[in-house]
Formats: C-alpha cells, sequence, structure tokens
C-alpha cells in the first residue's frame, strides 16, 4: 500500500471514529451474520451426531456384526478362536437389568480389542481405571439419569460412575462383567467386526461356522427420518445466510452513502477514482475480516452453548471423528471468514458500483439513500416479479436443487415486495386518516419506510425463516410421533432367529397376551423398483391405528378378504397411483384400495391381507410377530421373552422406549430452533438499528418544521417509536403468510423431493404469536436508542436545520 | 514553481453542453482564454452562466465536448482520469463554495491533507499557513465545531498547503456572510499573491472581481 | 482424549501417564505388592522362558537384521509385552487381571511397516508357554517347533495390514545372562530386571510387501527381561544397540537417560563368553537429530570404535507409545549389522 493509499484509507477510516456507534453496527451485523452461519453450521454437525448416537442406541451401529446362527450360541472361546485366526474383531454383552421400577439396557464392551474397530460401536469407551472395570464386582459407566434410575439396585456390588454423553438407558460395562451380571456363563451376544481387516484370512464360514455376518442395514435404518430432518436444518443454514446477507448489505450500503461527499472531495483534491476504490474495497475487506473472526467465535460459542453436556464428551465418546463437531477447525473458520468477505462483497458491489457510477460534479448535496431507495420501489416490483416467474419454473425443473432454489426466489421475490406492499399501503391509508398530525404521521411514515426499507426485508425474512422452520419442526415432530404411535400400537415386537423359534415364541406367548399379530413380508419389486410386500391379519391394531392417508370406503375389508392392496406414500407419489389403480404383485395383480404414511424408510411398500400373503408367498420367512398386552406388563414380559428364549436385546423391541428416545432427539432439536430464533431476530434488529440511526440524522429537516409548529420533543420521539413499532407490525403481518408458505415448500417440495413423503403442515399459532410479539419486542428496541436521542436533542440542533437551508 | 512568463491555462473554442428533457443545452460556447503565471482573473456572470462549468473543466473535473484545453502543460483533451488527478493532485488547488473539508478529520489534518496527497508535506509551512488564516487556535477541532468562515479558511489552506501553481477558487465566499466573505477573500488573495500563484476566482459578487488582476464575464457562453 | 490415547494408558495399567513423572511409558511407576527382581535368584531354563506374572511388566523381543535375496539390507521385530494390572492371582477367564499388547515391524531401506495388537489375559486370546516354548497374541506367534529344545529352534510369525512375514530361527550359540547372572541394574538407584538374551540366531524366511514377496537371511537377536520398576522415576527413555559383529562377537550397549545417563552392556565372544560393561567400559555419542540417527559406540578398554547409521531414518513405531527401532549398519574397526532403539524422544 502506498503512502498516498494509506492516507486515503485513513481519511476513509477516520469517518467511523467519528461515528463509533455506526461502526459497531456494521462490525455487529457482519459478526452476528457470520456467527448465525457458523452457529448453524455447528448445530448441524452437533445434530448429525445425535442421529448417529439415536441411531446407536436404536440398534444401528455402523459395523457387522456375527451373531450366532438359529440354535448356536456364541461364546467367548469363539471370540478367541477368530482372533486367533487373524480375524479383528470384539465381542459384546447385550442385555437388561432390573433397575428398581424399570430396567436399563445393559451393554459389555471390551476396550482392549474394541480400539481397534474405530469410534463409537458399543457406544462407550470406559475411561479411568482399567483395573476396576475389568475385575469383579467391576465398574460401569453410565448417564446421570440411568445412575438414579439404578439406586438401590442388586448389581452385586457393581461401582458405577456417571459419564456424559453414553447412550440412553443404558449401562456399560466391561463384557466380563456383563456376562456375570446378566447369568450368561461363556455366551457373548455379538462379535462386531473392523471394517479393515489383515490379507489372508481364512474364511468366516469356515473359521465359525455357526455365527452369521449381519451388515448394519439388515436391522432397522431410521436414517432416511433423520436424513430428512438434517436436510430441513440445512435449508435453515440457507435461510440464515440470506439474512445475513441483508444485515451486511444495510450496514455497508449506508456506509458507503454518507462517505459520497467525502469521496467527491477525495477526488477533486486529485485522488484517482481506481484509488478510490481499491482504498474503499481494501477496508471493507479488512473490516469483514475482523468482524467475521468475532463472528466465527460467537458462533462457535453459541453452538458450544446450546449443547450444553454433548459438546463436552463429545470427543471423550466418538474420538476425533465427530468431535470436530465443535472444534475450531480450519475448514470451519475459513468457510466464516469466506461467508463475511463475501457478504460484505457482495454488499459492497453495489455501493462500489455507485461510487464507480457517481458524477464527480452531481450537483449539491448527496441524494438520502432513503429517497434513492423509494425510487427503486419500481425495480423492485420488476425483480419480484422475474422472481416469482422463475418460481414455477423451478418447481418444474425438479429435483433437490430445483426446490431449493424455488425456495430462495419465494422469499427473495417476497422480500423485495415487502417495501412495495408497504407503500402501497400506506398511500391507501393516507387517503383515509383524518386530522393534520394523523396525515403528517403517514405521509411522513411513508417516506421513511423506503430508508428502513432493507432493515425492514431483513426482519421480515428472518420471521418468515423462523415460521417457516418453527412450523416445519413442529409439523414433523407431531406427525413422526403421530405415526410412531399409529404404526407402533403394539406394545412389543419380536424377531425370532429361525421359524421353529418363532412358532415356540408364538405358542409360549399365545395365552398370556392379547393378541400376536404376524409382520411377515417378502421382497418384491413394485413398479419396478426393489420393494416389499406384508401380510396383516385382520384386527383392530391395524384398522384402528394404522395411518391411512387417503383410502376408499371399506378399505380394510377389501384387504382382508384379498381383493385390495394398500400402498405407502412413496410407491403412491413416486409410481403416480391413484386409488383403484392395479399394482402388479406375483400372482396377479390388485387394486390400490389406499395409501398409508411410511416415514421409516425411503423404499416401496404394500400390504396385503394375511391369508392372501400366505398363498402367494409360502417360502417368505415367518419370523416378526407384534404383541398386544397390557402395556404395565410389557417390559417384564419382553424380559420374560428374552429370558426363556435367550433371545438378544434387540430382538424384542419395547415401543414405549423407542417413542421416549425419539421424542429426547426431537426435544434437543427444538432448543436449538429456539435459540436460533433469538439471534436471527437480533441480527435483524441490528439491522433495523442501523437504519433508524441513520434516518434520524437526515430526518431532522423533517421534524424541525414540526418542532417548530408546536409539537414536544417527547410528543416527537414517542411517535417516533411508534412509526417504528408500526412499520414492524406490518412486516410481521405480512412473514406470516410467507413463513407458512416457507414451511410449505420445505414440507411439501423439499421433502417430497428428498424422500417421497409429505408432511401435513401444522400451523402453530402459539408460535406465530410468540415471534410476532418477538417482532415488535425487536423493533422497541431497536427503536428506542433513536427515539430516546431525539426527545433530548437541543433546540439549537433543531434549529440549525432552518440555519442551513438557508 | 511557475516562472511568471509560461502560460498556465491556455483555452480555445471550448464547447461544453449538458443533457436535457428538451435535447443538450450549450453552457459554454466557444470560450477561449489564457492565463500567465501570477495572474489572478475572476470570473463573473449570472446564476448559471457556465462559470463553475469552466472552472470545473480547468480543473479537469470534467471534460470538454470540443476545443482545445490546456494546464500547466497538460493536455486534457487527452488525460484520462488519472493523469488528471495526478494534476489536480500535484499542482492545482481548490476551494470550494461548499468548504469540503473532511468531516471526521481535525482542522490540522484537513488543511495537511492535499499536501501529503502529493507528497510534499511541510510542517513549518502549514503552521505558518495556520497562523497567516488564524486557525492556530483551532488545529484540534473538526469542521463541524467551526463556523463558516473559520471552515473556508481551512480549505484556502488545505488548497495552498502544497504551493501549487493554480488555484481554483469555486465561489469561495458563496456560504459566507458579507463581512466574513471579504475577509477571508482579502486573505486569500493576499496568500496567493505571497506565493506568486495563479488563480481564477468564480464569483457573481463584483466587489470580490475588483480585486482581482484582470476580469472576464461570461455571457451566453463565451467570455466578455 | 481419542481412544488409541486413552488405551495406552489402559495397556500400561498405570495412570500416572507415560513421560511424566512415571518415566518412560510408565516404568517407573510404583510396584507396590508386584515382586521384585533378586540378584540371588538363579535363572532356572526352560521355566524362565515363560510369563512371570507377579511382575508387573515382561517382555520378548525379537528384532531381525536382515539381508535380501535382491542384496538389500532389511529389518524385523516381533515383540510381545505383558502388563499386569494388578499382582493378584485371583480371578479367571475376563478378569484376569494381565494385558497384552503386540508389535510388529518390517523395515526395508525405504518403508517402515508397522501393527500394533492388544488381548487380555486369561481367555487365551494371548499368552507364553515354556514347555514347549510358545509366545502368541491372535495369529502372531513365536515358538519352537515340534521337537525343539527351549529357545533353541523357533518360528516367527506376524502380519499387519500390508504386510506379513514367516520367520525360521536357529540359535548357533549359549543363552546370554546380563549384569551379574541374569541381574541387570538400570539406574543409580538400583532399578534392576531380570534380563538374557539369545543373540546368535540364524534366520531365513520370506517377507511379505506392498511391492511383493522377498527372500531374506540374516541374525535375530531375542531379548528377554522383565520387572517391577525397571526405571528411577526420573529416568525418561533410553537407547538401547544390540550388533552381531562380522568377527562373531556380539554386543550389547544401553544408555537410560535420566538425571545422569546410565550405561551398561555386555560384549559377547563367539562361545558365549560375557563381559559385563559399565558406564567406565562404554562411551556413546549421538550424532545430530532427535532422536539421532548416528552415533558412535567406542569400547576404549576393547579398542572397538564403531559408527552406527540407520538403514531407515523413518523406523518410527506409530503405536500407541511411539518410539523408534530400526536396523543399523556397523562400520569402523569392525563391521557389522544390529539393531537401535529409541525411547521417550518427542516423535510426532
Amino acid at each position: 500500500m502506498t503512502g498516498r493509499a494509506r492516507l486515503v484509507l485513513a481519511a476513509l477510516m477516520s469517518h467511523w471514529r467519528r461515528r463509533p456507534l455506526q461502526l459497531a453496527m456494521l462490525l455487529a451485523g457482519i459478526m452476528l451474520a457470520t456467527a448465525l452461519w457458523s452457529g448453524v453450521q455447528a448445530v448441524n454437525a452437533e445434530a448429525r451426531a445425535s442421529y448417529a448416537e439415536a441411531a446407536d442406541r436404536l440398534g444401528t451401529g455402523t459395523l457387522d456384526r456375527l451373531e450366532p446362527a438359529p440354535g448356536a450360541v456364541l461364546t467367548t472361546a469363539d471370540f478367541v478362536a477368530l482372533r486367533r485366526a487373524g480375524w479383528i474383531v470384539s465381542p459384546l454383552v447385550e442385555g437388561r437389568l432390573r433397575a428398581g421400577e424399570g430396567r436399563v439396557a445393559l451393554l459389555g464392551i471390551e476396550p482392549a480389542t474394541r480400539v481397534a474397530l474405530g469410534p463409537a460401536e458399543g457406544g462407550a469407551v470406559a475411561e479411568g481405571d482399567l483395573l476396576a472395570f475389568i475385575t469383579p464386582p467391576g465398574l460401569g459407566f453410565a448417564d446421570a439419569e440411568v445412575i438414579r434410575e439404578l439406586e438401590g439396585a442388586d448389581l452385586g456390588g457393581l461401582t458405577v460412575a456417571p459419564r456424559e454423553g453414553l447412550p440412553p438407558d443404558t449401562l456399560v460395562v466391561d463384557v466380563g462383567i456383563a456376562q456375570r451380571l446378566l447369568n450368561l456363563g461363556e455366551r457373548l451376544t455379538a462379535l462386531v467386526v473392523a471394517p479393515e481387516q489383515p490379507p489372508g484370512l481364512a474364511p468366516l464360514e469356515q473359521v465359525a461356522p455357526h455365527l452369521l455376518r449381519k451388515a448394519p442395514q439388515d436391522r432397522a435404518d431410521p436414517e432416511a427420518l433423520t436424513g430428512s430432518f438434517h436436510l430441513n436444518l440445512t435449508a435453515f443454514a440457507l435461510l440464515s445466510f440470506i439474512v445475513g446477507l441483508f444485515i451486511t448489505q444495510s450496514a455497508v450500503g449506508l456506509a458507503f452513502e454518507q462517505r459520497r461527499q467525502v469521496v467527491r472531495t477525495l477526488r477533486a483534491l486529485g485522488v484517482p477514482l481506481a484509488e478510490v476504490l481499491g482504498v474503499m474495497a481494501a477496508e471493507l475487506a479488512i473490516l469483514a475480516l475482523v468482524a467475521g473472526l468475532a463472528g466465527i467465535l460467537l458462533g462457535w460459542a453459541v453452538a458450544a452453548a446450546l449443547m450444553p453436556g454433548v459438546a463436552a464428551t463429545l470427543s471423550g465418546l466418538y474420538g476425533a471423528e465427530v468431535s470436530g463437531a465443535l472444534a475450531l477447525r480450519p475448514v470451519w473458520v475459513l468457510s466464516g471468514l469466506g461467508m463475511a468477505l463475501a457478504g460484505a462483497g457482495l454488499a459492497g458491489a453495489r455501493g462500489l458500483l455507485r461510487t464507480a457510477r457517481m458524477p464527480l460534479l452531481a450537483a449539491g448535496q448527496a441524494r438520502p439513500w432513503a429517497v434513492a431507495a423509494a425510487r427503486g420501489l419500481r425495480r423492485q416490483v420488476l425483480g419480484a416479479g422475474a422472481l416469482a416467474l422463475a418460481l414455477p419454473l423451478c418447481l418444474a425443473w425438479g429435483g433437490l436443487v430445483g426446490g431449493f432454489a424455488a425456495l430462495a426466489c419465494g422469499l427473495l421475490a417476497a422480500a423485495l415486495l415487502l417495501p412495495v406492499v408497504l407503500d402501497a399501503g400506506l398511500r391507501w391509508l393516507a387517503g383515509r386518516v383524518r386530522g393534520v398530525l394523523a396525515q403528517w404521521f403517514v405521509a411522513d411514515t411513508r417516506q421513511q419506510s423506503g430508508g428502513l426499507s432493507l432493515a425492514l426485508m431483513a426482519l421480515m425474512l428472518a420471521l418468515a425463516a423462523n415460521i417457516g422452520v418453527g412450523t416445519m419442526v413442529g409439523s414433523f415432530r407431531s406427525t413422526f410421533l403421530g405415526w410412531l404411535d399409529q404404526r407402533l400400537v403394539a406394545e412389543l415386537y419380536v424377531n425370532a432367529r429361525t421359524e421353529p423359534e418363532a412358532r415356540a415364541i408364538r405358542d409360549w406367548l399365545a395365552p398370556q397376551v392379547d393378541a400376536i399379530l404376524p409382520i411377515w413380508s417378502a421382497e418384491v419389486p413394485l413398479r419396478g423398483q426393489p420393494g416389499r410386500v406384508f401380510g396383516v391379519v385382520d384386527h383392530p391394531t391395524y384398522r384402528d391405528h394404522w395411518p391411512i392417508l387417503r383410502a376408499r370406503p371399506g378399505a380394510w375389508n377389501e384387504v382382508a378378504r384379498g381383493t385390495g392392496v394398500l400402498v405407502n406414500e412413496q410407491l403412491f407419489r413416486r409410481a403416480g397411483l391413484s386409488l383403484g389403480d392395479s399394482l402388479d404383485l406375483p400372482g396377479g395383480a390388485l387394486p390400490v384400495v389406499g395409501v398409508y404414511s411410511d416415514y421409516g424408510n425411503p423404499s416401496p411398500q404394500a400390504i396385503i391381507g394375511q391369508d392372501l400373503f400366505d398363498a402367494r408367498f409360502p417360502e417368505a420367512p415367518r419370523l416378526n410377530q407384534a404383541v398386544r398386552v397390557d402395556p404395565d406388563r410389557a417390559a417384564a414380559l419382553a424380559e420374560a421373552l428374552r429370558d426363556r428364549f435367550d433371545l438378544p436385546g434387540s430382538a424384542v423391541t419395547d415401543q414405549a422406549q423407542v417413542k421416549a428416545v425419539s421424542l429426547r432427539i426431537f426435544e434437543r432439536t427444538f432448543s436449538v430452533t429456539a435459540a436460533l430464533n433469538v439471534l436471527t431476530l437480533g441480527v435483524a434488529g441490528i439491522a433495523l438499528l442501523t437504519g433508524l440511526l441513520t434516518l434520524a440524522s437526515m430526518r431532522l429537516p423533517q421534524l424541525a418544521p414540526v418542532w417548530a409548529a408546536g409539537l414536544t420533543r417527547r410528543r416527537l420521539a414517542r411517535l417516533e417509536l411508534a412509526r417504528t413499532l408500526a412499520l414492524a407490525a406490518a412486516t410481521a403481518l405480512y412473514a406470516v403468510p410467507v413463513g407458512l408458505g416457507l414451511a410449505w415448500m420445505l414440507l411439501a417440495v423439499i421433502n417430497v423431493e428428498a424422500f417421497g413423503w409429505r408432511l401435513p403442515m401444522q400451523i402453530s399459532p402459539e408460535l406465530i404469536a410468540r415471534l410476532g410479539v418477538a417482532a415488535l419486542a425487536t423493533a422497541l428496541a431497536a427503536g428506542a436508542l433513536p427515539a430516546l436521542r431525539l426527545a433530548r436533542i437541543t433546540p439549537s440542533q433543531l434549529l440549525r436545520v432552518f440555519a442551513d437551508e438557508r | 514553481m511557475s516562472s511568471g512568463k509560461a502560460e498556465v491555462v491556455s483555452a480555445r473554442g471550448i464547447v461544453k453542453a449538458f443533457p436535457s428533457a428538451a435535447g443538450p443545452v450549450a453552457v459554454l460556447n466557444g470560450v477561449d482564454l489564457a492565463l500567465r503565471g501570477g495572474e489572478s482573473l475572476a470570473v463573473t456572470g449570472e446564476s448559471g452562466s457556465g462559470k463553475s462549468t469552466l472552472l470545473h473543466l480547468i480543473g479537469g473535473l470534467d471534460v470538454t465536448d470540443g476545443g482545445a484545453l490546456a494546464v500547466l502543460g497538460t493536455d486534457l483533451r487527452t488525460a484520462d482520469d488519472r493523469a488528471r488527478a495526478a494534476l489536480r493532485r500535484e499542482r492545482i488547488g481548490m476551494i470550494f463554495q461548499q468548504f469540503n473539508l473532511i468531516p471526521s478529520l481535525t482542522v490540522a489534518a484537513n488543511l495537511a491533507f492535499q499536501a501529503r496527497l502529493a507528497g510534499r508535506h511541510d510542517p513549518a509551512r502549514v503552521a505558518a499557513l495556520a497562523g497567516a488564516l488564524g486557525l492556530s487556535q483551532l488545529m484540534g477541532r473538526y469542521p463541524e465545531q467551526l463556523s463558516g468562515g473559520q471552515q473556508q479558511r481551512v480549505a484556502i489552506g488545505r488548497a495552498l498547503a502544497g504551493q501549487p501553481p493554480l488555484v481554483l477558487a469555486d465561489e469561495p465566499t458563496g456560504n459566507l456572510d458579507e463581512a466574513t466573505g471579504d475577509a477571508v477573500a482579502a486573505l486569500m488573495l493576499d496568500l496567493v499573491r505571497q506565493q506568486d500563484t495563479t488563480l481564477v476566482l468564480v464569483t457573481h459578487s463584483l466587489r470580490l472581481a475588483a480585486l482581482c488582476d484582470r476580469q472576464v464575464h461570461l455571457h451566453a457562453g463565451r467570455l466578455a | 482424549m481419542n481412544a488409541r490415547r486413552w488405551l495406552v494408558l489402559l495397556v500400561l495399567g498405570t495412570l500416572p501417564a507415560w513421560g511424566q513423572e512415571g518415566g518412560f511409558a510408565g516404568l517407573g511407576s510404583d510396584v507396590q505388592g508386584f515382586a521384585l527382581p533378586d540378584p540371588a535368584r538363579d535363572l532356572v531354563f526352560p521355566r524362565d522362558h515363560g510369563a512371570h506374572e507377579d511382575f508387573r511388566i515382561e517382555w520378548w523381543y525379537l528384532t531381525a537384521s536382515l539381508r535380501g535375496a535382491d542384496g538389500r539390507d532389511y529389518g524385523a521385530q516381533w515383540t510381545l509385552f505383558r502388563s499386569a494390572l494388578s499382582p493378584e492371582k485371583t480371578g479367571t477367564g475376563w478378569s484376569v487381571p494381565q494385558v497384552w499388547m503386540a508389535h510388529a515391524a518390517v523395515t526395508t531401506p525405504e518403508s517402515h511397516h508397522v501393527a500394533e495388537r492388544f488381548a487380555r489375559g486369561g481367555i487365551g486370546q494371548a499368552g507364553v508357554t515354556s514347555e514347549p516354548f510358545a509366545a502368541w497374541i491372535d495369529d502372531w506367534s513365536m515358538r519352537a517347533p515340534e521337537g525343539g529344545d527351549g529357545l533353541d529352534r523357533l518360528t516367527i510369525d506376524a502380519r499387519g495390514g500390508d504386510f506379513a512375514y514367516a520367520l525360521q530361527a536357529e540359535a548357533e550359540g549359549p543363552l546370554v545372562l546380563h549384569g551379574q547372572g541374569g541381574y541387570s541394574v538400570k539406574g543409580p538407584g538400583g532399578q534392576a530386571s531380570h534380563y538374557y538374551s539369545q543373540p546368535f540366531y540364524r534366520v531365513s524366511g520370506r517377507l511379505s510387501l506392498p511391492e511383493g514377496a522377498v527372500e531374506v537371511t540374516g541374525h535375530a537377536w531375542l531379548d528377554r527381561e522383565w520387572s517391577s520398576q525397571p526405571l528411577d522415576r526420573s529416568q525418561s527413555g533410553w537407547d538401547w544397540f544390540a550388533f552381531h559383529l562380522d568377527n562373531g562377537r556380539k554386543l550389547m550397549a544401553a544408555r537410560v537417560r535420566g538425571a545422569e545417563p546410565f550405561l551398561f552392556g555386555s560384549l559377547i565372544d563367539p562361545d558365549g563368553r560375557v563381559r559385563v560393561l559399565d558406564g567406565d567400559d562404554i562411551a556413546l555419542r549421538p550424532g545430530q537429530g532427535t532422536p539421532p540417527m548416528s552415533w558412535t559406540v567406542e569400547l576404549p578398554g576393547e579398542g572397538l570404535a564403531l559408527a552406527v547409521e540407520a538403514v531407515n531414518p523413518a523406523s518410527r513405531m506409530t503405536t500407541s507409545v511411539p518410539y523408534w527401532e530400526g536396523p543399523v549398519r556397523v562400520t569402523g574397526s569392525v563391521t557389522g549389522r544390529g539393531y537401535l532403539e529409541m525411547t521417550g524422544y518427542p516423535l510426532d
């Protein structure tokens, strides 16, 4: 940088010394925008980790397992034999422990061999005293909740130490201790298999012919479901980015506008235009870097604060793999800085362009940007129109990218239209109000709304994003939980390993339960895609609870008679079916009589009557069944089942437990969303405050005559505040349909594109009311300072207006 | 330093028009002007007669539509923005009706600003100028804390601090009351003469114009 | 703290982390309840080839200096460590408080391949028997073949993700007891271990490497050592040399680094006669680098002055406790080959 450039930079930057508050606003704007972006990134990563944890909990680890074949047992000796043959495996014992009223899952791991398997399998690592961990009576680890549940339970002297971040409801002990606690003798539940094995090993069938290798996907897979949620959080990140851009734009634009005269002077004194532009760009980059770094730290702190406990323990629990989510990694820092620079650059581009085009000799005073912005209304209508036209094109283009593009188009169009709508509303109002003060108020508000339009757009976007994402999360939660309620009606789900075992289980259960419902299925191509057909018996469990979206009258009767088929929503939508269309199935086509929602898997599925199923798929394995029983007896019965038939823990699923775990995941995500709400609104508030402060100085010429005409400064200040609140209220009102439209796009477009199902939208008036109040509170906070300043302005300052206007 | 003999400004047949709703309106329509080193010239004329436009053209703030214009040896028909900026920065002092000080800099920083831009900052000279302009007690203030007359004195000091061979003043007293304006103008002329600097002064005040070596009147786009 | 780091603490069974107060890898930790080396004890074979579970730490450590059919230098390492978490001998199966760790490596002039295994005692996944001799963990083993006598003949196997080897070793000389009849003092405070070697192996076998298999021949050296606190708390690591000299002699020299360096060694004649060396007999001078990749080893009393150079300076053991171990070339007053081990240096 030459000495001259430094001099010019100093002259430009001295502007901030005289206006520290404005500098603070600009820095805060970029900082908050960056923080929002970084925070959402971190939260996203965090959500992924939570899902991974939930996936583990639901029995889906990431590693293959070796389990005993039907009728066989797996013992410590099998483990040793496999290790001696060179296989990298580690033993697991899974079971359930009686703990007072309830039960907790017991997980036995083997620390020495587990390490080679990579992170998280089995979910826990016992850190600390190895001797106590492996020698009786043993040392176990569990979270605080489990420890409370275990109080007073007889664990044979086992010490239980608290450890955050373990799978819920689980007590982790050494494999040998687990064998003792469960009276298993030498038996093990499974061996987990490292993904990387040395070359040249003897094949498994030879070393351990009585063991079956099971890939993780052979077990239940909630991944598609969590994926949906994740995608929607990504949408939130996108929205945050847009809001961030608006605030940066407004702050940077202001700085450019205010220094137009200085730029003219500099050029008149002989600084070439290119140099002025270069120095301004450098100034912007410096500010963006400083604020961006602060924003990254803030975003990181926010994300860390959002997940107390989880953040601290992730690294200990999962090793390097997941802990990075909340570490200050270079990639993360760079992406945050990139966002700050790109945002400031994008915002500054307009200012730089206008500075470049600004004639050196524009007569007299610079045109206040309030007026300039108002002049741009027509252009904004055109822009909004173009975006609105692009929206259906994006939708027609289809796919996830199209969906997201449509989302962006819609939001930007709505934002651009906001000032136009406000202006039209105020014009309409102007013709209707009586009284000179009211007329002045409306006219003045209309003039001011132009200058505040960027800030109001940011506020609108923030509100819309919050309404949209809040509605989406809420809809998702209630739909998913409702679906779980409907779909998991039976108290217990039991998977047998062999058909004889399944028969024995059914015989044993029959006298003690209300009903045993077979869940037998066959893999069948459905409309050209690999799918699955289930048989169901005619039972109120299905008739009363199954999550039917649409059906012909008497659909269940048709299914029971074998004259109709129910299909899941994915198949229905992807194949473009209508009720009454016929669906090809092995053994002949059947008419589709109904559609049900199915959020648990992405593939096509169909349901036919049990008798028809038995006739058409005699070879299908008859292993799985649902059990209806008094809910109070379910847990005990599950335990008895496992004991009686020596079933692995995951073979008997307790409905209540699955629901509790799901709920916990959602609550965590909810708290995250709430915190992001506050942050987004904070950004919008800053934008509003920046706009108001700018206008405050420009508006003196408009206020001075009113003051001179006899209005007190306090009254003027109250009116100013009322004006800000009125504009915020109007903006909030406008944001409601935009937000709901956004939620609709997320639920009905993005989700369908990504997963094939559409989630019913559930509007929460409470959410909207809360956000409306938040919007007003934001406006109040932003408007307070300028109003206070106005109330305390000295008469001489107002008088100067008249003097200057001479 | 100017020799006192060389031609500082040489204009021949300058034409300048501005667009309007009814088509281009010619403001300058064949202006000829020659100015020697050390001369002071007053340009008078009614509002809108094009006096400021002429001054802007000489300062390279705007470009002519036709005619030949050379200032301090630079042919302004061919000079690009960078060259014109360099001419202003290093060899011309400008004084405006609106003062055009940099509001975020102190009086001291404003005074020295252009000299530093030109790389000719001489603290002793700035101090002497400040004394001559009666600004010595105000060096730490910001422009908004000054009266109009004080601000214009700072602007004069800024224009002269780098000892440019040519000073262009555009209605320097236009924003000041009569008494203040006279005092400021006298001060300016004194300093310009001391430095043997060429001055072009645009004003509508005949009283002020009379203080200059030479007066021209702009009417209907031509000098008389 | 990641899982690997955690395991280091776990396997060594010592929570004053290694490299801190407890000397390198916790070898300077307290010995409460464990048996202590006894100068009056006579080593009895083959019994003492097996494990001594009342001692805290023990190893079976074989290093082979090899030459390939392609004329290049190679090295191979096979090591089994036993660590007792408690001196108690109660418990069976999973509750036996013994933990095993093994390292295997192959060094070429350009590459260094490492593998590490862990096992719990008590279940048969790892262990050592003395009659017939067998040491194993998973599918790695070092054992006397059918009809073998003590340690006279051994077959050695190991396999990692990108390498494997199979070696046959045959001893051409007797076992060698270090120090005072196998009682080897390790520091000025009297810390000691039981320490004997079989340095006279001739080996042949095959290395399987990513670039292909190579037939090798050469010399090997087996170290047997057990103790409960072989290092002083202040001792941070050691440098250990074992040379097969071309005149048929063998030389072991070691330096334990602490407040005062402590040196010891054995100069072994081809017939197995030992001259015990101490700090007055040995001069070790490191070259440049940390850890140093070249050394001079001098025994002024013997007129020996040897220059030692690593075959591959990148022979880092990237195991949970990292150290440097690899083959070296010896030149000077007599030429030869050997192995160098350097512990307790900062390695990444």
